[in-house]
């Protein structure tokens, strides 16, 4: 729409001028740890988290921004419970202000061992497009309160960011393309881009995430827009089964 | 439109109300909006966008293709009748197209060859914030004040249904549930491309394919959709071929 959006140029800079840390993975699992420590100081929370899930049921914790949250993260796979699963699941944000408030029942080993370590609120956002699930941004804050309406748009403009790191972490993508016009598009909303998706998905027999993957390796490697790229497949002008374009 | 009979507008409110239920599926019930809208006009056709958490419009759903279209031209050229209740929290009424296009360079010489002549549009509030807007797409249609009010009312009538809540206390409630219906379309869409792809259809006859599935099956669109996004490569017989 060519509105400058800054809500999104703001969270991309929080999270590009958090400095990296001595044990800090390579790549994606540096970048991700950066912005959990980002989004947990911007979202006044102690600690935040991301979980990822593959195609092929693998699991498990991503990056946390503290050490003592990845026993937390790691924990709702092991419970089979809590509300990263959940926001996963229902393909929704799950937003407990207060933990004390029905969570025990709804996750009765994990609300508890969190209660345990101090924390009281927690905040899921599912990492998503569409049906291809990538995983969930966890927020814990040691005091019970809801986010503000501020807090809530950063909130999920965090977790965008966070798809689009995950996406640049696919074996197909090409590394560092995360911060150029790419990430608007990915989340743009733009309903060929979704088509293009499914189509691909098709034509190489992949899963989603993997199509969508592809799809940006190519406007990469073309120099082209994505939303370029996406009404080309959906005008069947490129397609990826090989041979025929 | 000028003014509706009362026991048609009971019988839309009463409708629309009707599918506050436990099967709700979002995109169907704005489907279902936008037609039942269209409906009050001789000669018009509806089509809804919804904003995510940064403000971005998002296509959601329309009376027909054509109306669909206007909304797609509105969000790729960046203006219009849409746009503009959206940014200003007010209806834009009456707008001749013929006149509008120093307005909107983009959208007004599109639409008007698309056959439209006059344009109308609300938007989608909840208190103080505006979470979408509704374009009405017809022919010379005039709107009295006593027409848009209905209009307006319809549309808000409809994001109470968007939410599905008895009681909207806080923000982060509606911010959750605008960004399940708007991945909801999101789903819509990748089933779209997957049947396109998988029966050597165009995306909108793909559309086509699914809706009739669905409503020949008893089941609900989302849920169509997302059996056909999840059970990939085993895609359902949708028939009709």
């Amino acid at each position: 729409m060519g509105v400058v959006d800054e809500r999104a140029v703001r969270v991309h800079r929080l999270v590009a001028d958090e400095p990296a840390r001595p044990g800090d993975g390579h790549g994606v699992a540096g970048r991700l740890r950066r912005l959990c420590t980002a989004a947990g100081r911007a979202l006044s929370a102690s600690g935040a988290g991301v979980s990822v899930l593959a195609g092929d049921g693998m699991r498990g914790v991503a990056a946390v921004s503290e050490p003592a949250y990845e026993p937390l993260e790691e924990l709702q796979f092991t419970l089979g419970e809590g509300p990263c699963l959940d926001a996963v699941t229902s393909r929704q944000p799950v937003l407990v202000p207060d933990l004390a408030d029905g969570a025990m029942g709804r996750w009765p080993g994990y609300a508890s061992a969190l209660h345990d370590t101090g924390v009281r609120a927690v905040f899921a956002f599912p990492l998503q497009i569409g049906a291809a699930r990538l995983g969930a941004l966890d927020v814990f804050r040691r005091e019970a309160g809801s986010l503000t309406a501020g807090e809530l748009r950063d909130a999920l403009t965090f977790a965008d960011v966070a798809v689009t790191t995950l996406l640049d972490g696919q074996a197909r993508a090409v590394p560092g393309s995360a911060a150029d016009g790419l990430e608007d598009e990915v989340v743009g909303q733009r309903a060929e881009l979704f088509q293009a998706q499914g189509m691909v998905a098709v034509q190489v027999g992949t899963s989603l995430v993997d199509a969508l993957a592809r799809l940006r390796a190519y406007a990469y490697a073309e120099d082209k827009p994505l939303g370029d790229v996406a009404r080309d497949v959906v005008a069947r002008r490129v397609s990826f089964d090989g041979g025929q374009s | 439109m000028t003014t509706v009979s009362p026991e048609r507008l009971a019988t839309l409110f009463v409708d629309v109300a009707d599918t506050l239920v436990d099967e709700f599926d979002v995109v169907e019930f704005l489907q279902m909006l936008t037609r039942r809208v269209a409906g009050l006009f001789d000669t018009g056709e509806v089509g809804l966008m919804l904003a995510d958490h940064r403000d971005r419009l998002t296509f959601m759903a329309a009376s027909d293709e054509s109306a669909r279209l206007m909304e797609l031209f509105q969000l790729q050229y960046g203006d219009g009748p849409c746009l503009d209740a959206f940014r200003t929290a007010r209806p834009v009424t009456n707008v001749n197209l013929a006149a509008a296009t120093e307005k909107w360079p983009g959208f007004a010489p599109r639409a008007a060859l698309a056959g439209f002549e006059s344009v109308h549009a609300f938007p989608l509030r909840l208190r103080k914030q505006v979470i979408g807007a509704m374009g009405v797409f017809g022919s010379s249609t005039e709107l009295d004040d006593a027409d848009a009010q209905i209009v307006q009312s319809l549309a808000d009538v409809a994001v109470i249904g968007l939410l599905q809540e008895r009681a909207i206390r806080r923000g982060e409630v509606l911010t959750g549930q605008l960004q399940g219906a708007l991945n909801s379309r999101v789903v819509i869409e990748q089933a779209k491309g997957i049947v396109a792809q998988a029966r050597a259809v165009s995306p909108d006859e793909a559309f086509t394919l699914i809706r009739d599935f669905a409503r020949r099956n008893n089941r609900r669109l989302g849920e169509v959709a997302g059996t056909i996004v999840t059970s990939l490569p085993a895609l359902p017989d949708l028939g009709g071929r």
